[in-house]
């Protein structure tokens, strides 16, 4: 009747996980309380949930990024401290079983639920408003994508409370994660919830590569659009060229696993390799798809608090498409060691190594933007500064790594851990918070308190040196990764660093939390009525913030670079225009009901309950083929509204 | 700035391309589904190169030579691609607005469909019955993993097809009907190239 979920999936042998879900369940429960009492749910449905707006999804996917963020540090401030004490004869608090889960959903987490979502809500947000466009190009989809983002965050989670999650780590390299070695949930686990997530972002790719480039405002041919929605695009495509491959291996996993297939199993000619291959062939692509918004963001950072244009725009557009190709011809510097021969891992790792070309011209360009700027010391300006440093580096222990013979040595230790966490937090990560400081006056109409904000930098920024430099000298010293237990004990000292640096991050997290509560606080005192608070240069500052639901009642005209900024210089034009109806798309709850059946289906997946799993596509069918027959999907703001809303604006403040 | 001048619009002024602003929905939802298929390509690259890293992985059992039967495998093809000359067809009475020839092209579509389906599971579950199913070995499971997700795209874009034509029936060839159509023939005729692949592949290199 329920396959093979029993009561034993319970782990109530295992207190600490039960613990944190019960304070994790009375929270949830606690919030779901308070909505319902405060009469909330209409609102939620209506404005949220049901809402096809880019700036809704947006915001919501950032959301849930940030959620996500605390569960995944959590996970890693439970593996430092098990490693800081866990040494000679102590055992530290975290047995075997239980630090392998561990550290495979920190990675499975931070990637697919916090960095992706964070990306991916950052240009949901902004793609649209810089290309001078009322939506992306499939407003509905863009929902069914977030809603199934969240369906894997959520799945991925469940296994806290009923089961267990893979011991293989955030890759799920066979033959480990065969049925042979991993016969329980755990793989399932973390094979369906990427399945279901991964098919949201490859819409997602689908959406923005179509919405940019198809759907931009008159004038704004591709040497004109803004460096964000550049990097945007070379993401967007490398989703939709990447994230298959990813569903594709998976499949044959899950065909190993599901109907006793041999893709990748030791015996009947499986053949392992064949999944580390293909498993970075999406996956190096994914960290560019990562890093080259955030490059984006730091772009837009630097030219606006620096008050001139980007330096050498084409140099950084360029440099993107090239980073975008050269991803996809560097895979194989993640496995050097598997034998490939000298030959092949000589190219790769020469590839490897020129990608670190665009990546340095892109730093001279952004070093050039601020020289003889007027720089506004702002967070965001600060994440720029902190980012250059702290990227050269991880860039260059990157160069480093991609050397054949110093990989033999150094792969798979704490140096290679070191290595990716310094690209990732001091690049994505960074570059996602100082977009966040930099947009969120766009998005809700209030700029964010600065000295939080610089506090949070500070302790991001000495966190992240003081938790991973210790790493790269543990690494060289030969500390391998995913150690439950440390056989040396001359290794605690640094591991202790580590632990402090661990808690110092904490501090950031917390100030942030603090900056979000103060400035909601103090909002009607930074209200930002002119739409505009940076001086910034790019059309998203032409709207009010937070901008209309059409975002532009007449789409913008863009005769160069920085289009804003030229009408900015220009003045805007002294007659109001004759506003016209505006076609926006309807809300859709098809997203969210997708959703619904998608967890029921995977829940039932991961355990083998069949009936369920028809069940529940059946019901997702029929919701799809109801949704497929509709026609009126737009519905029309009038004029006269339009008109309204716009003469309401100005009298706001905006120059009129 | 010099770059910032230069004028790329006076060449092209068409929506959607250069400077001309948005393109119509017809071109977004096409375009679209464009990007779509060519993710679609991607997922049946990596199936098709995991076919050809395993295809010699037979572990003693049966060899592509062994069961391929090349004759009812080139039925089979010419089914798919006659079914493709109709689907156009019919995409070209969609255009002309003549929904009659279009049903009766597109129910010529379901049927050769439906007989490379008919031809494809006979010819799974005879492998099967002979005991070279999927689990066989790792040549077989990249076997009917390729083979077989193309048959599920099939299948799936048969039900779309009946979906659509019935669509026609109950609201004629409206503006967003035809879009829809549209992307129908794509797929279709996606599907097509990839079984061409498979067909060369598969089971000419095979066969042999």
């Amino acid at each position: 009747m329920l396959g093979n979920l029993t009561w034993a999936a319970i782990p109530l042998d295992q207190p600490l996980p039960l613990y944190a879900m019960g304070v994790v369940g009375l929270v949830i429960l606690a919030v779901l309380a308070v909505v319902t009492v405060k009469g909330w749910w209409p609102y939620l449905w209506r404005e949220w949930i049901t809402s096809v707006d880019h700036k809704r999804i947006g915001a919501m996917y950032f959301i849930l990024g940030l959620i996500m963020l605390l569960r995944g540090y959590s996970d890693a401030i439970m593996m430092r401290t098990q490693q800081a004490i866990a040494i000679g004869d102590a055992q530290g608090y975290l047995p075997p079983d239980h630090y392998d889960q561990i550290f495979s959903a920190h990675g499975s987490i931070m990637i697919f639920f916090v960095a992706m979502p964070l990306v991916i809500g950052l240009m949901n947000f902004v793609v649209p408003l810089q290309l001078g466009v009322r939506d992306v190009a499939f407003p509905t989809l863009n929902s069914v994508s977030f809603w199934l983002t969240a369906t894997g965050a959520l799945l991925i989670n469940v296994s806290l409370v009923i089961g267990s999650f893979a011991r293989t780590g955030w890759m799920g390299y066979p033959p480990l994660s065969e049925l042979a070695f991993s016969p329980d949930e755990g793989v399932d686990y973390y094979l369906w919830p990427l399945q279901i997530s991964g098919i949201g972002t490859l819409f997602t790719g689908i959406n923005f590569v179509t919405t940019i480039l198809k759907l931009r405002a008159p004038g704004m041919t591709y040497m004109r659009m803004p460096v964000f929605c550049w990097t945007a695009l070379a993401s967007n495509m490398l989703i939709v060229a990447a994230f298959p491959i990813l569903t594709g291996t998976f499949v044959m996993l899950l065909l190993d696993r599901y109907l006793g297939m041999h893709f990748f199993t030791n015996d009947l000619g499986g053949n392992q390799m064949m999944y580390v291959n293909l498993f970075w062939a999406w996956g190096h692509p994914e960290v560019y798809i990562l890093i080259l918004p955030a490059f984006g963001v730091f772009s837009e950072v630097a030219a606006t608090f620096s008050g001139k244009g980007l330096f050498s725009y084409r140099t950084m557009v360029w440099a993107t498409l090239g980073i975008c190709v050269l991803s996809f011809l560097v895979w194989l510097h993640h496995f050097f060691t598997m034998g490939a021969g000298a030959d092949v891992n000589a190219f790769f790792g020469i590839m490897s190594s020129i990608i670190a070309v665009p990546t340095g011209a892109k730093i001279f360009n952004w070093l050039f933007t601020l020289f003889r700027g007027r720089i506004v010391f702002t967070t965001p300006v600060l994440y720029l500064i902190g980012f250059m440093i702290t990227f050269v580096i991880g860039g260059l222990t990157g160069v480093l790594l991609a050397v054949p013979p110093v990989d033999f040595v150094l792969h798979n230790s704490a140096f290679l851990v070191a290595h990716f966490h310094n690209v990732i937090i001091g690049g994505v990560l960074f570059g996602m918070l100082a977009g966040y400081n930099y947009w969120f006056p766009k998005a809700f109409g209030f700029t964010l308190d600065e000295r939080w904000g610089k506090a949070s930098f500070w302790c991001w920024l000495i966190g992240f040196y003081l938790a991973f430099m210790p790493l790269y000298m543990l690494g060289l010293m030969g500390m391998t990764r995913r150690l439950q237990h440390i056989p040396d004990p001359s290794w605690q000292p640094l591991l202790l660093v580590a632990e402090v640096g661990a808690i110092v991050i904490f501090l950031g997290i917390l100030c942030q939390i603090a900056q979000l509560y103060v400035s909601i606080r103090t909002r009607d005192l930074r209200r930002d009525l002119t739409g505009d608070p940076w001086n910034g240069r790019t059309l998203e500052w032409a709207t009010s913030s937070p901008p209309p639901a059409y975002n532009f009642a007449i789409l913008p005209r863009v005769e160069t670079i920085d289009a804003f900024w030229q009408m900015k210089r220009r003045g805007l034009p002294p007659v109001e225009p004759a506003y016209e109806a505006i076609e926006m798309p309807r809300n859709s709850p098809i997203g969210f009901v997708n959703a619904f059946f998608a967890t029921i289906v995977g829940f039932a997946l991961i355990w083998h309950i069949w009936w369920i799993v028809i069940l529940g596509l059946l019901a997702a069918a029929v919701g799809i083929l109801v949704f497929g027959w509709s026609e009126n999907r737009e519905r029309e703001i009038p004029a006269r509204e339009i008109a309204r809303l716009e003469r309401a604006r100005s009298a706001l403040g905006r120059p009129a | 700035m010099t770059v910032a001048t230069v004028d790329f619009i006076s060449t092209d002024l068409a929506r959607g391309r250069g400077g001309g602003g948005p393109a119509p929905t017809r071109i977004v939802v096409a375009y679209g589904f464009w990007i779509f298929l060519l993710s679609d390509f991607v997922l049946f690259s990596g199936l098709f190169a995991a076919y050809a890293v395993l295809s010699g992985n037979t572990a003693g059992g049966p060899t592509g030579s062994e069961l391929f039967n090349l004759r009812n495998v080139f039925i089979e093809t010419m089914c798919l691609l006659f079914s493709s000359y109709t689907c156009g067809l019919g995409a070209l009475s969609a255009e002309r607005r003549q929904p009659g020839r279009f049903l009766g092209f597109n129910v010529l579509t379901l049927v050769l469909g439906a007989a490379f389906l008919i031809i494809e599971s006979t010819e799974f579950a005879a492998m099967v019955a002979k005991g070279a199913g999927p689990s066989r070995s790792a040549f077989l499971s990249g076997f009917f993993t390729l083979v077989g997700t193309h048959g599920v795209h099939v299948t799936g874009g048969l039900l779309f097809l009946v979906y659509m034509m019935a669509q026609v029936v109950a609201k004629g060839l409206r503006p967003h009907v035809l879009r829809r159509l549209l992307c129908f023939s794509l797929f279709w005729h996606a599907l097509d190239i990839v079984w061409v692949g498979v067909f060369t592949l598969v089971y000419l290199m095979g066969a042999r």
